[in-house]
């Protein structure tokens, strides 16, 4: 199944991303935005017995690296039988490097 | 005194700092590879500045999680020292081994400057060569440097004299204009509450020679060297 994890700065913390977009959405004349925020948007294919354990472990993976919960707050989705999305081929089979070796 | 300076993948600085340490200090400097465990016999460990795993997801998330991380977080509880620079101390917050967390500049640009900084706090291991209001003129470069922690622990630090270091003009009075990043309290440098873990944005190895436009950096590793002695 699919999770989606909503990763999003958190309330009081100055976001100054969100700050720029929201005048920039001013200037360009989009009446009524109050505010706006930039977040982060992330999609794991998982493997779990139930939607509960899958939210459960993605919970864990966002307190332990997805998340920093000084500065973020996120939410977490489980789509159940959600078809898993096909990768994009950008590179050939084999010929991926990885940036830590 | 013996020193090791970790690289990890996209590090930048590392060369620079074992330049400081080695060339013109004289010091036992070695690089450490950010996939073995042992930290060589070092007394302080280094983690320098740079764009460790490209700075995917967040700075220093990545980097924190390397097989030397685990060792230099049992060196640092067992009270070793360990400083961290600019993404060092990003790491170091990521770790948990210094408080707060380093967000995107409030100008969202990338800065690449020379700033004053006030040694606030000048009985730690790494100030204990300056004198208390002290200001060094050292350079920044980064992204990321906007320094934030909850309410209550910045009251906590501010108590204890974990703020170190402080962007100020070069009178060594704070304001907005002095602070480059948008930093509460205008931050930048902390230290942990045990006073052997340490972060700073600036870069000090980049100014330990007149050549490079000033050697205020000396001060800070002359401290480190000195508590050895």
């Amino acid at each position: 199944m699919r999770v989606q994890v909503f990763i999003t700065p958190r309330k009081g913390i100055l976001d100054p991303q969100g700050r720029a977009v929201e005048g920039s959405l001013k200037s360009l004349g989009f009446a009524g935005v109050a505010s706006v925020r930039v977040g982060r948007y992330i999609t794991i294919d998982i493997d779990a017995p139930s939607a509960a354990a899958a939210e459960a472990a993605v919970k864990q993976m966002c307190d332990q690296l997805l998340a920093n919960p000084n500065i973020e707050d996120y939410r977490c989705e489980v789509e159940v039988g959600a078809p898993a999305e096909e990768k994009p081929a950008i590179l050939p089979s084999g010929s991926s490097r990885k940036f830590d070796d | 005194m013996r020193w090791g300076v970790v690289r990890f993948p996209g590090s930048l600085d590392d060369g620079d700092a074992l330049y400081a340490l080695r060339d013109v200090m004289g010091q036992d400097a070695a690089l450490l590879w950010h996939k073995d465990e042992s930290l060589g016999g070092a007394q302080c460990v280094v983690l320098p500045g740079g764009f460790s795993y490209g700075d995917y997801l967040r700075c220093g998330a990545i980097a924190r999680f390397s097989p030397i991380m685990k060792s230099v977080a049992r060196f640092a509880a067992d009270g070793g020292l360990v400083i961290g620079i600019c993404n060092g101390f990003q790491i170091l917050c990521e770790a948990h081994l210094l408080p707060g967390a380093l967000m995107r500049n409030r100008s969202l640009s990338f800065i690449c400057d020379v700033v004053h900084v006030r040694v606030d706090n000048a009985h730690t291991p790494f100030t204990r060569a300056a004198r208390a209001g002290e200001v060094l003129r050292l350079p920044i470069k980064h992204g990321e440097g906007c320094y934030v922690a909850p309410a209550e622990d910045l009251a906590r630090m501010e108590e204890r004299g974990q703020v170190v270091l402080r962007y100020v003009d070069a009178a060594g009075v704070e304001s907005e204009a002095a602070n480059p990043n948008g930093s509460m309290r205008s931050i930048a440098g902390v230290a942990n509450d045990r006073f052997n873990v340490f972060g700073l944005m600036p870069h000090p190895e980049h100014a330990v020679e007149k050549l490079l436009g000033g050697e205020d950096g000396l001060k800070i590793f002359q401290s480190i060297a000195e508590g050895a002695r």
